[in-house]
């Protein structure tokens, strides 16, 4: 029982980091009508931003987390302009392919720079193991499970509540319709891969911190994980993303310990399979009907 | 003169859709283009409010060239459109499109929602509805509402009646007379004809691509060509 509640609590906690970068994927795809792959990628950008800007310009850890998250942003927001921005008009097999693009680029850009070996993530905090008689919980998961909770209440209410939020929202549904009311579809995308950049920066923190080691193909599979947890929710469905991200996390965690450590990601990938067969458009997806 | 389109000729990638089409629109005016489906009405709105562009011509809003404008730089300067379809945000709640309506303001003045709330008291039961749930014409209703809370100078409506059971026609229609009485100048599009005539000060008949006729809406409405084309007779 103290053994189930133990491995709740990490697929929860993994979980909860799949769904911040599922997010990003999810606002992406629902404001720029995009799949942008080189997402995950962000994700390895600003955990190496923080492995340079500790171990060698030797800044204190909650500095180097901003660093990590400026860095990602404008990143994030350079790919955008330089390289979706012109594809804007374009079918949307050539962003996507440009997207994959962008993700090797990104990728061997690091392999590059960082050379092929896994870099071990500082300890840019240290919480104590919580001990609850047998319950051990391990004190980073917490801290993990406590950012990511409040990051994620905060974006739900920053989009259902500002103004720019509604803009969001409103270029998600009718662009033409957005543009007309004054709101500049450009900025708004934008500001989103801004968002969604700045997430992934703080998946990267977590994510090193959890695995302990980073090289320059790390942002690969949590970036695909992410994305499954984004369709298994509901894709374009912000509260879908969280949802499918935390879900993946239990379910991965929970089928390493019980079922087999091999046979984990089939197993995450079996059931987003089966959600699609019963509810192609995810769990909270929705299927907008339209009156005429 | 608030709106004076000149000789514009404008495209769907090789289709020539516009064909040197000039028109304008004075201060106070009801304005009507009438014409069929296809004839380029939609078109010839969405390249003045600036969702498209003309290969060649010149437009000119409040005297500035706008031509070439995107479309979200011009609502601050008072031109506002209802779409063709209404294009509501269906996802949001009735409240929430008509604040998105007075984005380009510095708030959502109380004063302004009340006003579209007195004026569409079916809009208020609903407030917190989403917008989706609504019928047509509470849709439309919607629709004109939130162009309102802009405050603009030009209102430019992309078919307001299509769709619409013939009392909520002559509801729609009773309403742009009362924005009309406010102070707003209104370029009407429109196949109900009859409507669109009868409310107009002047009125020009696009046909396609090119401008036909033009005159005084009762000039129109008595012609023979607009009768027999347009009027069922």
């Amino acid at each position: 029982m103290m053994d189930l509640i133990a491995n709740l609590i990490s697929g929860l906690s993994l979980g909860s980091i799949y769904a911040l970068i599922a997010l990003g994927y999810t606002m992406v795809y629902g404001i720029a009508k995009m799949l942008n792959f080189a997402h995950g990628d962000i994700i390895m950008v600003g955990a190496f931003a923080v492995i340079t800007t500790v171990s060698m310009l030797g800044f204190p850890p909650a500095l180097a987390i901003a660093a990590s998250v400026v860095c990602c942003v404008v990143l994030g927001v350079c790919v955008e302009r330089i390289a979706y921005k012109p594809l804007r008009k374009s079918p949307p097999l050539a962003v996507l392919i440009t997207a994959i693009g962008v993700s090797y680029f990104l990728q061997s850009l690091a392999l590059l720079i960082f050379g092929s070996t896994q870099h071990s993530f500082p300890k840019v905090f240290s919480v104590p193991t919580l001990a609850l008689g047998a319950l051990t919980i391990r004190g980073d998961m917490l801290v993990t499970l406590a950012v990511t909770t409040a990051i994620m209440v905060g974006m739900s209410l920053f989009i259902a509540k500002s103004r720019t939020g509604k803009a969001m929202r409103a270029v998600s549904e009718d662009r033409d319709a957005a543009e007309l009311m004054g709101i500049s579809v450009n900025r708004t995308i934008t500001i989103t891969f801004a968002i969604g950049s700045a997430l992934a920066a703080v998946a990267g923190v977590f994510y090193g911190t959890t695995y302990g080691f980073i090289g320059p193909y790390t942002g690969s599979m949590p970036g695909i994980k992410a994305f499954v947890a984004a369709v298994f929710g509901g894709i374009g469905s912000m509260p879908g993303a969280m949802l499918g991200g935390i879900l993946l996390g239990v379910i991965e965690n929970l089928a390493k310990r019980y079922i087999s450590t091999e046979l984990s990601d089939a197993i995450v990938f079996a059931v987003l399979i089966i959600v699609l067969m019963v509810k192609p458009t995810g769990l909270l997806g929705k299927r907008v009907t339209e009156k005429v | 003169m608030i709106l004076k389109v000149d000789d514009i000729h404008v495209y769907y990638g090789q289709i020539h859709a516009i064909k040197g089409v000039s028109f304008e629109v004075r201060e106070g005016e009801i304005v009507s283009l009438i014409g069929a489906n296809g004839a380029g009405k939609s078109t010839v709105l969405k390249t003045i409010s600036g969702l498209m562009h003309p290969r060649s011509g010149s437009i000119s809003f409040l005297g500035d060239p706008i031509a070439h404008t995107e479309a979200y730089k011009l609502v601050n300067r008072g031109l506002a459109q209802v779409p063709e379809g209404r294009r509501i945000f269906l996802q949001m709640t009735v409240r929430e499109n008509l604040d998105m309506g007075a984005y380009t303001q510095k708030e959502v003045s109380d004063a302004d929602i009340e006003d579209v709330f007195r004026r569409f008291p079916r809009l208020k039961e609903r407030e917190k509805q989403i917008a989706g749930t609504l019928s047509g014409g509470e849709q439309q209703m919607l629709a004109m509402g939130r162009a309102m809370m802009s405050h603009p100078k030009l209102l430019m409506l992309d078919e307001p009646s299509m769709g619409l059971a013939p009392i909520l026609v002559e509801q729609i229609f009773d309403i742009i007379r009362e924005f009309h009485a406010a102070g707003t100048t209104i370029l009407l599009v429109e196949q109900n004809a009859g409507k669109a005539l009868a409310v107009a000060d002047r009125a020009y008949v696009l046909e396609q691509g090119r401008i036909t006729l033009s005159g005084t809406g009762a000039d129109l409405a008595a012609s023979d060509a607009v009768k027999k084309a347009y009027l069922g007779g």
